[in-house]
């Protein structure tokens, strides 16, 4: 039995993955016109590496993969300017939430419950804008990491290496965008 | 009792180890801290709680793809006229 190959077929591209891949790129990059040209740049590439496709996986997977590539370099891109400056006021914020002396919560900004906590997220469309607009309103190189992380579901040293990143900055980009993103949350809860 | 003051304080390193371990596995030094603040900080418990219900919540947003956006048709047709160009060339 011969296993089944996937034909590619650029006539059918645009109607058949524009909007999957411009949403993809949307998702982690925060800019329309950047995520629309992305969408373009995919395509071109991959008519130039049409050839190199072996019909292993799917025509979306494939262009998928290809996006992906793109987004990692633009947030490599990124990251390479934010570590430092992105790190360092990480850690400057962290004093609002926890006391300098001993770690513990600031009263005024220690988690409360709020709607999250009986929360069903099947029932919820208007909690998706507000979790997007929190997740938006981070860092260039947080959102990357966090995307990266939760979406993507790259492994830690996948991403630390993709970003240039040492492993403690990992964990305290993921601690910080996580209590930012909690806290988004919290305050701006319908 | 000062040791201890230093774990059951400490809600800055109990949520960073919170956020570990929804990622990571936890040394054996990092688990006992963690389950010795947790047992006495509520406000650290709630905080679990909620992390890891966010990251339910972001995984589910993105993976069921429901999303809105859109390219706009002229944006489209431009493109696929851009891709038959080029398929053309050759």
């Amino acid at each position: 039995m011969t296993a089944e190959t996937n034909k590619l077929d650029p006539h059918q591209w645009v109607q058949a993955h524009a909007d999957y891949l411009y949403s993809y790129a949307r998702a982690r990059i925060n800019d329309e016109e950047q995520a629309r040209d992305l969408v373009q740049e995919t395509f071109l590439a991959a008519l130039e590496k049409s050839k190199s496709f072996e019909g292993r996986s799917s025509e979306r997977t494939w262009l998928t993969a290809i996006l992906r590539n793109k987004i990692i370099d633009i947030y490599r891109k990124k990251s390479s300017k934010l570590v430092a400056t992105d790190v360092l006021q990480a850690e400057e914020e962290q004093a609002d939430f926890f006391n300098p002396e001993d770690g513990h919560w600031n009263s005024q900004r220690a988690p409360q419950p709020f709607g999250i906590d009986d929360y069903d997220p099947l029932a919820g469309k208007e909690f998706n804008q507000i979790l997007m607009k929190c997740m938006q309103k981070l860092p260039a190189l947080w959102m990357s990491v966090f995307t990266m992380k939760h979406i993507d579901e790259e492994t830690t040293d996948v991403i630390c290496a993709e970003l240039k990143l040492t492993s403690s900055n990992f964990w305290v980009i993921i601690h910080r965008t996580k209590l930012n993103l909690r806290a988004c949350l919290q305050k701006n809860w319908i | 009792m000062e040791a201890l003051k230093k774990i059951t304080h400490n809600c800055k390193h109990a949520t960073l180890l919170i956020e570990k371990k929804l990622i990571a596995r936890l040394t054996l030094r990092e688990k006992v801290f963690l389950r010795i603040h947790l047992f006495g900080c509520g406000v650290c418990r709630l905080y679990q709680q909620q992390t890891g219900k966010i990251n339910e919540m972001v995984r589910q947003l993105f993976h069921s793809s429901v999303q809105d956006v859109k390219l706009d048709d002229n944006f489209k047709k431009d493109l696929q006229d851009r891709i038959e160009e080029e398929l053309n060339k050759n």
